[in-house]
């Protein structure tokens, strides 16, 4: 049988039948279309390339905050320099009161996230099933995304009272419109050649959600559950400093305690702590995100 | 006995009439190539026989026999592996674990990819997405695989390679082919029979019998000589729509 390539491996003739050499083309043929494997480097500087732009943002940072100080632009006990208040963060959170105070905080973080999910999941399944439902409250869920949260708390305070509850509410309107809207886009992008596969495939109703529908929309599902996040976050901050339930020492509480005895370094110190929760979870999502774009080959 | 006969198959949308008064027939183990222009129809012919859209008029009869679609795009699921591309349509007949996993590893060795099972479609070639594509179509057990330009987005050598794997899989599996095209030499290269559309409406000019022997090669003379003969008609064909 004619070929166009030699057979990529030595073989003896008797060896070289037809079937065998079409194989060796098609195997040749794939092992020099696929990619070969890069040496991603090792570890350490792979690290410390993408450690040392955020080390020196931080010393800018801490630089024109000294400067600050140094040019006494305000009093020392209104803004105290970095060492001041890395001191006293040092101290606080060395004590088990503030971890009691993190725990509480972040106890109403997850349950107030975890109920946004649910509902956001929820309602974004529905509206984009049923289009009377996406006509009706499709802009609406929007619109709720662009409400800054704390208008919610006046409402929130009045139904609840000074309560978790109040709390819990506005969070859960904070992050749950995200939640619906990255599920509902999710959903409305799902590729036309994807739709008409799971058609030849014959998928239906719940098969059809189970197999295509789901995992398709995943990626931009994780975007709005972290978008969700961002925003539940957010709230619960402003919902800490307005709505102080008797005995639950948030946070938000402590730093209100600290601003109430005019604590500015205490303040900041929270700030700090505030900050660096946010970004931590933040770092989880991006770790989600990125695992999952690997496996889709989205990424380069 | 046919396993897909279509008499006078009309398709219009709205205004437009894409397929006017199609007849044709395909015979179990028969490779078909349809060809044509742009406009001719012919991915909609394919959609009608799959049963994605439905006819304006004229009678369709599949014999209520499963057909499996594949096109140009080899558009796998990336959040499955390779192997879990493959099982899906088996997972989706209810067919059981180990089972479904006996067979994808058969159906991978017949597109040559055993090696590849947890690999990740975006791992792959495009070739050898197609292939994965082609294994996906196989584990639906169908009576009839239907391709929609499915070497169209390749490169040629890769292209030549699969027409050979094609028609070596066809013939190992006795499998029924309707092949969309619009390149001549692959229809000819491929195909038992050659049927050539019109454009604007697609309707059926000529029904090509290619008898040449198998196993073909696109760059042989006989398919060439073929090739120029229904590409003049095909030119005569387009010519004719410039006004």
């Amino acid at each position: 049988m004619p070929t166009n390539l030699p057979p990529t491996t030595v073989e003896t003739p008797a060896q070289r039948t037809p079937n065998a050499s079409e194989a060796a083309e098609v195997a040749g043929l794939d092992a020099l279309e696929l990619q070969p494997k890069r040496d991603k480097g090792n570890l350490g500087p792979r690290i410390w390339k993408s450690a040392w732009p955020k080390f020196l943002a931080i010393a800018i940072v801490l630089l024109v905050w000294q400067a600050a100080v140094w040019s006494e632009w305000k009093p020392i006990y209104v803004l105290p320099s970095p060492l001041t208040v890395f001191t006293d963060l040092g101290n606080v959170i060395t004590t088990g009161d503030f971890w009691d105070g993190v725990r509480v905080t972040m106890t109403r973080a997850f349950t107030g996230f975890l109920l946004a999910v649910v509902i956001g999941t929820v309602v974004g399944a529905l509206v984009s099933q049923f289009a009377p439902l996406r006509a009706a409250i499709g802009s609406l869920i929007t619109g709720l995304q662009t409400m800054p949260s704390i208008m919610w708390f006046p409402l929130a305070i009045l139904l609840f009272q000074l309560s978790e509850s109040a709390i819990l509410f506005v969070v859960v309107l904070g992050a749950a419109p995200s939640v619906a809207n990255g599920l509902i886009s999710g959903i409305d992008y799902v590729p036309r050649t994807w739709l008409r596969v799971g058609q030849v495939l014959g998928m239906r109703g719940f098969a059809k959600y189970r197999h295509l529908i789901l995992p398709a929309s995943l990626p931009s599902f994780i975007s709005g559950l972290k978008q969700g996040w961002a925003f539940s976050w957010r709230s619960l901050m402003a919902g800490e400093l307005l709505v102080i339930v008797p005995g639950a020492l948030s946070i938000g509480v402590r730093m209100q305690q600290a601003r109430d005895l005019s604590d500015s370094s205490l303040v900041i110190s929270y700030i700090i702590v505030v900050l660096i929760i946010g970004i931590l979870i933040d770092v989880l999502f991006n770790a989600a995100d990125n695992s999952l774009r690997k496996r889709w080959g989205l990424l380069s | 006995m046919s396993l897909v006969t279509l008499e006078n198959v009309s398709k219009k949308y709205d205004d437009l009439l894409a397929l006017d008064r199609v007849s044709l027939k395909v015979d179990p183990g028969e490779f078909v190539c349809l060809l044509g222009a742009s406009g001719c129809g012919k991915s909609t012919l394919l959609s009608l026989v799959a049963g994605l859209d439905g006819i304006t008029g004229g009678t369709l009869d599949t014999g209520g026999r499963k057909v499996s679609l594949m096109f140009q795009e080899a558009a796998l699921f990336p959040w499955l592996s390779v192997r879990g591309n493959v099982e899906l349509p088996l997972r989706l007949q209810g067919v059981s674990r180990p089972e479904r996993r006996k067979r994808a590893e058969e159906l991978l060795a017949i597109v040559r990819l055993s090696g590849f099972a947890d690999k990740r479609p975006h791992e792959l070639s495009g070739g050898m997405r197609q292939r994965v594509a082609l294994a996906r179509a196989l584990a639906q057990d169908a009576d009839i695989l239907l391709m929609d330009e499915p070497f169209g987005a390749l490169d040629a050598m890769t292209r030549d390679i699969l027409h050979d794997e094609l028609e070596r899989i066809w013939r190992e599996q006795s499998l029924t082919v309707l092949f969309v095209t619009h390149n001549v030499r692959e229809a000819v290269r491929l195909g038992d029979r050659v049927i050539l559309l019109s454009s604007r409406p697609g309707r059926v000019i000529e029904d090509y019998a290619i008898t040449h022997e198998r196993p073909r090669r696109i760059d042989s003379p006989e398919v060439a000589g073929q090739a120029a003969e229904i590409t003049d008609r095909l030119r005569a064909e387009v010519a004719r729509h410039a006004h």
